[in-house]
């Protein structure tokens, strides 16, 4: 008889499927779905966006307009799929590691409406041209923004009272990362949205911070504490450090906070102001590299594991654009490289690595190893890889084409150029980049798809057992 | 109660929080109040008017902030954009009602370029109005969002009505680009767009500036104040911003109403039987004899023209007999 060969490496079935509450397993999946929904449309405008560069005369409506449509991707993909997706996971995450039911899965409920109404309402306000001014990730004005916060709020609560209600002495590391982001967000946005200190240049200072923190006091604490969880977990071995896991807490949480203004460096706002963000961008390598090196000593030994599993391979890229994006980060603040990659491409590129490559990959490695196991529902595994695939060779030409182009764009500038020459210069990066989010975009549609077949099917049979052994 | 982080929860969030809040007062909410009562709007600058409000609203609402910065930095880089930025440019600034906050103006990306100073570098509001009806039609190659809507087609214009000259290439089929007020509001807030000079500070030299690659001064006088309507190319916008090359008064022999236009300005200008609708500007304020004899040399020595060239003191003489 013939060997039956597969297309790809043949990936491990779920071993077992974990007891838990249905009621919490439909919240969770309802969190992942709607994040999976806002993804698609999200990358959607993205595209549409990145395709207009190219051909500037495609959208004629207002709607279909550039400068509508970019703050309608930023936002849903940060607000909508990013956020729903960490916050779908730490639901389950948070009451596992303490051992102890959610304090209110109705609540938790109430909160994805909440969330869902405010990012719809948000969008559609963004396409018919109110925002609250152009700052970057706080175009919702604040009634919009006071829904999405409230939301948060009943969440952080949630969250908090689960923790407090643990069955265990010890507070997990990944539930310090979770429940402080959602606390630290939650400041952040009413730092924001007061309008007391930001008239004429209190506005930048407070942007520069705020998209800042956005980025790095909500999404990188959410999923570095996420992963704290599931990487262990998936690969079946305690973290290799939990001081390094502490060390970069405090350090981000110190660190981080000050180095907004380095998004104006050279700008008119204090110069001790942006002195002080250079400085501790370079401190920002602590929390990176203690947190990086962690996950890394962690996996060390666990090649099976890389190529067997069909999450493990995620988790991994995640961890390495961790790496690689704040590296970006640090070096672009500097006063000798900020001008030639500041109001570039390059920063595009860096967003993207960042937002998608660590973040999105470490939310789809949660995702895949988390949903099968609860709903006992696995997607087709080369469906998963072709994900996996298509996603992560969009991103690296997405961010290299791009690094590449944003570089030219700066010496080109530096070099005294008419302006003129720097955009047509990115023409064909702009294609490449075309060409990579239509990947991303497959990559997506596929994951949607993925989704629906995770989905929880009515009672599952073991709970319908043990239901039957307890009567 | 254990005053350990990892038992005590009360203890650790709180701390988180606590550090959170105390970072976000002295990086964030100090620094930003500070600035806004330090900083007095500078003298000589003024406040927008009623038109400029609204098409600073339009400017917020259409993203034109998310690919255009308003931020000169003091880098040679920036030099063709202005004189570097100063926090006194920015302390008019005020939410713009009460559902939204402080238009974020000095940008991040510069996909487009600065801003700052734009009435300086294109004060022509007829190629404000075509450059925003579809902006290939005078920048060859610009990736910029059509604005299609803030237009109106008339077939026949009403009395009073802005009528925007088209380029015939990218005119629509039937009828006239009209601006409606919208796109009047917008031209009036970019045009409103200049620097003021800073107090004691020099007026940095030739703020307006060229790329800083130009090879004479009288090319980057050009580049900086001339091409964007009659092109690098001095080949102009057909029908609406006449070419330079050959143009019968640019190749003259006798330079004098060639320096008289570049001073003064002109209206309604009919050469070599074609009507131009839009009004070249005087630039008698804003470029010195030198600059403008350069300019005029270049003009007259450049796309295959070659005509006598001038000096700063035939500028001087022309300029002392006034105009228009």
């Amino acid at each position: 008889m013939p060997v039956q060969r597969p297309l790809a490496v043949e990936k491990t079935h779920i071993d077992r499927i974990i007891d838990v509450d249905f009621h919490l397993t439909r919240l969770v999946y309802a969190y992942v779905a709607c994040a999976a929904g806002w993804l698609v449309f999200g990358s959607l405008v993205g595209e549409y966006v990145g395709i207009h560069l190219a051909f500037p005369d495609l959208g004629v409506h207002p709607f279909l307009s550039f400068g509508r449509l970019r703050p309608i991707h930023t936002n849903v993909v940060l607000w909508g799929w990013s956020s729903l997706g960490i916050i779908g996971l730490a639901l389950y995450v948070v009451p596992r590691t303490c051992q102890k039911g959610l304090a209110s899965t109705r609540l938790a409920w109430a909160s994805l409406w909440l969330l869902n109404a405010a990012l719809l309402a948000g969008t559609v306000l963004l396409a018919a041209g109110v925002n609250n001014g152009g700052q970057e990730y706080r175009e919702f004005i604040w009634p919009v923004m006071g829904t999405y916060a409230l939301g948060l709020l009943l969440l952080a609560g949630n969250l908090y009272r689960t923790v407090a209600r643990r069955s265990i002495t010890e507070i997990y590391i990944a539930n310090w990362y979770i429940v402080a982001a959602f606390l630290w967000t939650l400041a952040l946005v009413v730092t924001a949205y007061l309008p007391w200190y930001q008239n004429g240049l209190g506005e930048t200072v407070i942007q520069g911070y705020y998209m800042h923190q956005g980025v790095g006091m909500w999404f990188t604490p959410m999923v570095l504490g996420l992963t704290y969880y599931f990487l262990p977990k998936f690969l079946n071995k305690p973290i290799y450090s939990y001081s390094l896991g502490v060390l970069a807490f405090w350090t981000q949480l110190l660190f981080y906070t000050l180095i907004g203004a380095h998004h104006f460096v050279f700008s008119p706002i204090p110069w001790w102001l942006q002195t002080v963000a250079i400085i501790f961008s370079v401190g920002m390598f602590i929390p990176v590299v203690a947190g990086t090196g962690n996950f890394l000593l962690t996996m060390r030994g666990s090649r099976h594991a890389l190529v067997r599993s069909y999450t493990v391979p995620f988790l991994l890229v995640g961890i390495l654009f961790y790496f690689v994006g704040s590296g970006q980060g640090t070096v672009e603040a500097f006063r000798s490289l900020n001008p030639l990659w500041h109001f570039t491409n390059f920063t595009v590129a860096h967003s993207h690595m960042t937002m998608y490559g660590f973040v999105a990959f470490l939310i789809w490695g949660g995702i895949y190893g988390l949903l099968p196991r609860l709903t006992g529902q696995e997607p087709p595994h080369l469906l998963i890889g072709i994900h996996f695939w298509f996603a992560l060779v969009g991103i690296l030409i997405y961010g290299i084409s791009l690094m590449i182009g944003g570089t030219e764009q700066g010496e080109r500038w530096i070099a005294g150029a008419p302006f003129i020459d720097s955009v047509r210069l990115m023409a064909s990066y702009w294609l490449w980049r075309a060409v990579s989010g239509s990947l991303m975009l497959a990559a997506h549609l596929i994951f949607a798809y993925n989704t629906w077949r995770m989905r929880p099917q009515a009672l599952p049979a073991h709970t319908a057992e043990a239901a039957g052994e307890s009567a | 109660m254990s005053l350990n982080f990892h038992e005590n929860h009360r203890l650790l969030y709180g701390a988180a929080l606590a550090t959170f809040v105390a970072l976000t007062v002295v990086i964030a909410i100090v620094p930003a109040r500070w600035v806004q009562e330090h900083t007095e709007p500078l003298s000589g600058s003024r406040a927008l008017t009623e038109q400029e409000r609204r098409g600073l609203a339009i400017y917020v609402a259409e993203g034109c902030l998310y690919c255009h910065t308003q931020q000169v930095r003091p880098l040679p880089v920036d030099k063709p954009f202005g004189r570097p930025s100063a926090p006194g440019d920015y302390a008019r600034l005020r939410p713009q009602d009460v559902w939204r906050m402080t238009p974020a103006l000095l940008g991040t990306e510069r996909t487009g370029p600065d801003l700052s100073n734009v009435a300086a570098r294109q004060p022509s509001d007829t190629w404000n109005y075509i450059h925003l009806y579809n902006p290939r039609a005078v920048v060859k190659g610009s990736v910029m969002q059509a604005y299609p809507w803030l237009f109106a087609i008339r077939e026949t214009p009403g009395p009073g009505e802005v009528i925007v000259p088209v380029p015939p290439d990218y005119a629509p089929r039937g009828g006239k680009v009209v601006a409606t007020q919208a796109a009047q509001d917008l031209v009036a807030y970019l045009l409103s767009l200049k620097q003021t000079p800073l107090p004691g500070g020099e007026l940095p030299e030739q703020a307006a500036g060229a790329p800083s690659g130009a090879v004479t001064p009288g090319a980057s006088v050009y580049a900086a104040h001339c091409a964007s309507c009659h092109g690098s190319n001095g080949e102009g916008v057909p029908g609406v911003f006449p070419p330079m090359k050959g143009d019968p008064v640019v190749t003259a022999a006798d330079p004098a109403r060639h320096i008289h236009i570049v001073l003064f300005g002109l209206e309604h200008a009919a050469i070599n039987g074609v009507n131009y609708a839009a009004e070249m500007p005087a630039h008698k304020d804003e470029l010195s004899d030198g600059e403008i004899a350069a300019v005029v040399d270049h003009e007259r020595t450049s796309w295959g023209n070659s005509a006598p060239t001038v000096t700063a003191a035939d500028v001087a003489r022309i300029r002392k007999q006034g105009g228009p």
